[in-house]
C-alpha cells in the first residue's frame, strides 16, 4: 500500500513537471508582449530593455525555464541590488503585473476555493446520492420522474443565469441574504456562511444533476445484481438491502467522478459562480493573469489546479482500495 | 380420480402436505405484451422429500422457486395462485411475513455463486448477517455460527477463511459457502437454484452429497431446479417437467426416468450423454429453441418441435391443448401429451432397439 502510494506520488510529479513544461512553451508560442503590457503607457525603448531584463524576458527560452524549475526548490532572487525581491522556495515566480510572489497570492485566494468546493460538494453528493437512490427505488413512479426531470432542469440552467436569478430573488428582492462576498471562516464564522450560501447553491444547482443522474443509473445496474437478490432472500429489510448491499456497491463510480470534481472546484475551476458572484478566488486569478499576459500567474494557477486534480486521482484509487476488497494496491 | 387439470378445479381447505402448490401463476406485464412465465404450476412436496423441477431456460423453473421465497412481491410481476407451507399461504402473505421466513423457514441456494455473493462483504459477514436477521444473537456468536457452517459444508480451516472475500474462494467453495448461508438458519424448506451448473464433475458430486446429507441431518425438504436429468436421477424423489411455465409431466423420478410420457421428456433423455455409450454417436438434441412466453404455440406449447405430432390425428398437437392425465398403473404420475399409450409404447420400443 506504502510503496503504491509512493510510485503514485511519483508519477503524479512527473505529470506536473510535463504539464509545467507544456504551460511554459505555449506561453512563448503566444503573440504578446509581457514586456509591453508591464512598460505602460509612456514608454521608451529603453525602458523596455530594461523591463524585459529585469523580467528575465531577454534569456533564451530554455534558460527561462531552467530558472524557474530551479526557484521550484532553492527560491529565486529578482531585479538588482537596488530593488531587490527575494522569492522563497518553492518559488512559482513572481508576478509582472503586481511583483509579489505567485505562491502568495495563491494562498491567499486558496481558502476562498477551498470553502466554496468542500461546502458545495458536500451537499450536492449527499443530496445527488439521495435522489438518485430514491429514482432508482420507485423506478418509473413519480419519484422518479420528479427527480430526473428536476436534475435535467438543474443541468439546462446556466450559472450565470442561476446564479443572477438567485442574488435578484434573495438580496435584492427579499434582503434575506447580504451580497455575497467571502470572509474568512476564522474572522467570522456567520458571515463567511452567509455570504457563501448562494454560489453554494449555484454550484449544488449545476452538480446535483449529474449527481442525481449518476447514483441512479449505478443504483438500478447494482439492484439489477444476483447478490441483491440473495439479501433479499436472506429476509433482510428493504432499507438493508438497498443502503447495505446496494449503494455500498453503487458508490464506486460515483466516488471517482466526485474526486475528480472536487480537485478541479478547489483548484478554481468554479471561475464563473466567481465572476457572477463578485468573489475573488483563484480562477479570477488565472482568467487575469491569462488577459494580462503574466506568464508566472498562468503558470501557477496552472500547476495549482493540476496538482488537485492529480492528487484528487491519487486518492480515488486509495480510497477505491477501501471499498472493493478484489482491488489491490500493489 | 380427478387430478387437477384446470384452475377452476382449486382446493379451498389448506393442504395436508408440508408444502403444495396450487395453480400458481407468475405473470410480468412488459411493453411488448404479457409474459407468462409460470401459468398454471401445482405440485406438493412432504418434508424430508426432495422434488426435482427440470426444463429448459425459461421455462419458468427459477421464475417458480423465486415466488416460493416471496421475491416477486413488489415487482411488477402478478402473482395468483396458492403456496401452502405448513399451514401458511404465501401468496397472500404480506411482506413484512413473508420477510420473517425467508431465509429461516424458506432458503434458497443460488446458481452462481460469485454473483450471488456480495463481492463487498466478507464470507463470514455474509453467512452471519443471514442469521442474525432471524436471530438475537450477539455479532461474536453470529460469526461462531458462521465458522461452525463453513465447517459443516467442508471448509477446511474455517476460522481463517471466515475472513476471505467470495474472490478470494475457489468455484466449489463458494458454493459450499452459499450453502452454509442458506442453511444457517436451519430452513425447513430448501430451494436449490441450478445449485451444480457452475461447477465441474467432481465438485458437483460432493455439493450433492451434501445437501443429501444435509437433508438427512435435519429433515428439510428439497426443491432442486436443474436441467441435468443425472442430478435429478440421483437425488430426487418426485420430478416435475415444466415447458413454456406449464406443467407438461410430474411423477416419481422411477416412473417418469423409467417410461417417460411426454415426448420432451424422451427429449431431455436422449440428449444425456450415457457412462458406457458409443462415443462416436452424436447426442439426440431437441430440435428447434425454447417458445416464446409471450405467445405460446396453439394446444400443446411442444408441438412446433415435436418429432411424433403426426402420429396425433387430426393435427390435435396445434389446435388443442393436451390435459394433463394420469398414467395407469402409477400412483401420481400425469402427462400432459396426445400420443396414445400404444403409440407411446411403440416409439419408446423403436428408441431402445436403435439405442441397442
Amino acid at each position: 500500500m506504502l510503496r503504491y502510494l509512493i510510485r503514485r506520488l511519483l508519477a503524479a510529479a512527473v505529470i506536473l513537471l510535463v504539464i509545467s513544461v507544456i504551460t511554459f512553451f505555449i506561453f512563448f508560442a503566444l503573440p504578446s508582449n509581457p514586456a509591453l503590457l508591464a512598460c505602460g503607457k509612456t514608454c521608451s525603448p529603453s525602458r523596455l530593455v530594461e523591463i524585459k531584463h529585469s523580467l528575465g524576458l531577454d534569456q533564451s527560452i530554455y534558460t527561462q525555464y531552467w530558472e524557474f524549475f530551479k526557484g521550484l526548490f532553492v527560491g529565486r532572487d529578482y531585479g538588482d541590488a537596488s530593488l531587490l525581491v527575494h522569492c522563497h522556495a518553492p518559488c512559482l515566480g513572481i508576478s509582472f503585473q503586481t511583483d509579489t510572489p505567485v505562491l502568495d497570492t495563491l494562498l491567499q485566494d486558496f481558502p476562498v476555493d477551498l470553502s466554496l468546493a468542500l461546502g458545495a460538494a458536500v451537499v450536492f453528493l449527499i443530496l445527488g446520492v439521495s435522489l438518485g437512490v430514491l429514482a432508482a427505488v420507485r423506478k418509473g413512479r413519480a419519484a422518479d420522474k420528479v427527480a430526473v426531470g428536476a436534475a435535467l432542469v438543474g443541468v439546462s440552467l446556466q450559472i450565470y443565469f442561476v446564479g443572477l436569478l438567485l442574488m435578484y430573488v434573495f438580496v435584492d428582492k427579499f434582503s434575506i441574504l447580504p451580497t455575497p462576498n467571502y470572509t474568512p471562516i476564522t474572522q467570522d464564522p456567520v458571515a463567511w456562511f452567509q455570504g457563501l450560501i448562494l454560489p453554494w447553491a449555484t454550484l449544488v444547482i449545476l452538480f446535483l444533476a449529474l449527481y442525481t443522474r449518476l447514483s441512479r443509473s449505478s443504483m438500478l445496474e447494482v439492484m439489477g445484481e444476483d447478490y441483491i437478490r440473495t439479501a433479499r432472500a436472506k429476509g433482510l429489510s428493504s432499507r438493508t438491502v438497498i443502503i447495505k448491499h446496494g449503494l455500498r456497491a453503487a458508490i464506486t463510480p460515483i466516488v471517482t467522478i466526485f474526486g475528480m470534481d472536487l480537485g478541479s472546484l478547489i483548484g478554481g475551476s468554479a471561475v464563473i459562480t466567481e465572476s457572477v458572484f463578485g468573489i475573488n478566488g483563484i480562477g479570477k486569478l488565472a482568467v487575469d493573469s491569462v488577459t494580462n499576459s503574466d506568464l508566472p500567474v498562468i503558470l501557477g494557477t496552472t500547476l495549482f489546479a493540476a496538482t488537485f486534480i492529480v492528487l484528487a486521482n491519487v486518492v480515488v484509487d486509495m480510497v477505491y482500495g477501501i471499498i472493493d476488497p478484489r482491488v489491490r494496491l500493489a | 380420480m380427478a387430478i387437477e387439470i384446470s384452475p377452476q378445479s382449486v382446493d379451498v381447505a389448506p393442504p395436508s402436505s408440508f408444502l403444495e402448490v396450487r395453480d400458481l401463476r407468475v405473470h410480468f406485464p412488459t411493453d411488448d405484451g404479457l409474459v407468462k412465465s409460470v401459468d398454471g404450476v401445482s405440485f406438493a412436496l412432504q418434508k424430508g422429500q426432495t422434488l426435482g423441477i427440470v426444463g429448459e431456460s425459461g421455462s419458468g423453473k427459477s421464475v417458480t422457486s423465486a415466488a416460493l421465497l416471496g421475491l416477486h412481491k413488489g415487482s411488477r410481476a402478478r402473482v395468483t395462485g396458492e403456496v401452502w407451507l405448513d399451514g401458511d399461504e404465501l401468496v397472500s402473505m404480506s411482506e413484512q411475513d413473508m420477510r420473517s421466513l425467508r431465509g429461516n423457514k424458506v432458503s434458497m441456494i443460488f446458481q452462481d455463486p460469485l454473483s450471488a455473493l456480495h463481492p463487498f462483504f466478507t464470507i463470514g459477514a455474509q453467512i452471519s448477517e443471514a442469521y442474525r436477521v432471524h436471530h438475537k444473537v450477539s455479532k461474536a456468536e453470529a460469526r461462531d455460527r458462521a465458522v461452525e457452517m463453513l465447517k459443516r459444508v467442508g471448509i477446511p480451516q474455517p476460522e481463517r477463511r471466515v475472513k476471505d472475500y467470495p474472490h478470494q474462494f475457489s468455484g466449489g467453495m463458494r458454493q459450499r459457502a452459499m450453502i452454509a448461508m442458506s442453511l444457517v438458519c436451519n430452513p425447513e424448506l430448501l430451494i436449490a437454484d441450478e445449485p451444480t451448473t457452475a461447477l465441474d464433475v467432481t465438485v458437483q458430486a460432493q455439493i450433492l452429497d451434501l445437501i443429501r446429507d444435509l437433508q438427512e441431518e435435519y429433515g428439510s425438504a428439497v426443491i432442486i431446479i436443474t436441467h441435468d436429468l443425472g442430478v435429478v436421477a440421483e437425488i430426487a424423489d418426485d420430478i416435475l417437467v415444466m415447458y413454456g411455465g406449464r406443467r407438461i409431466e410430474y411423477g416419481s423420478v422411477r416412473d417418469v426416468l423409467k417410461t417417460p410420457e411426454h415426448p420432451y421428456a424422451w427429449g431431455l433423455l436422449q440428449s444425456m450423454p450415457h457412462l458406457g455409450g458409443d462415443v462416436s454417436e452424436r447426442l439426440n438434441p431437441i430440435q428447434g429453441s425454447p417458445p416464446s412466453l409471450i405467445n405460446l404455440p396453439t394446444g400443446c406449447a411442444f408441438h412446433p418441435r415435436c418429432a411424433f405430432k403426426d402420429q396425433v390425428a387430426d393435427g390435435r398437437c396445434s389446435t388443442e391443448r393436451p390435459e394433463l392425465l394420469p398414467v395407469p398403473g402409477t400412483d401420481k404420475h400425469i402427462a400432459a401429451c396426445h400420443l396414445t399409450a400404444e403409440n407411446k409404447i411403440e416409439i419408446r420400443s423403436a428408441a431402445d432397439r436403435l439405442a441397442k
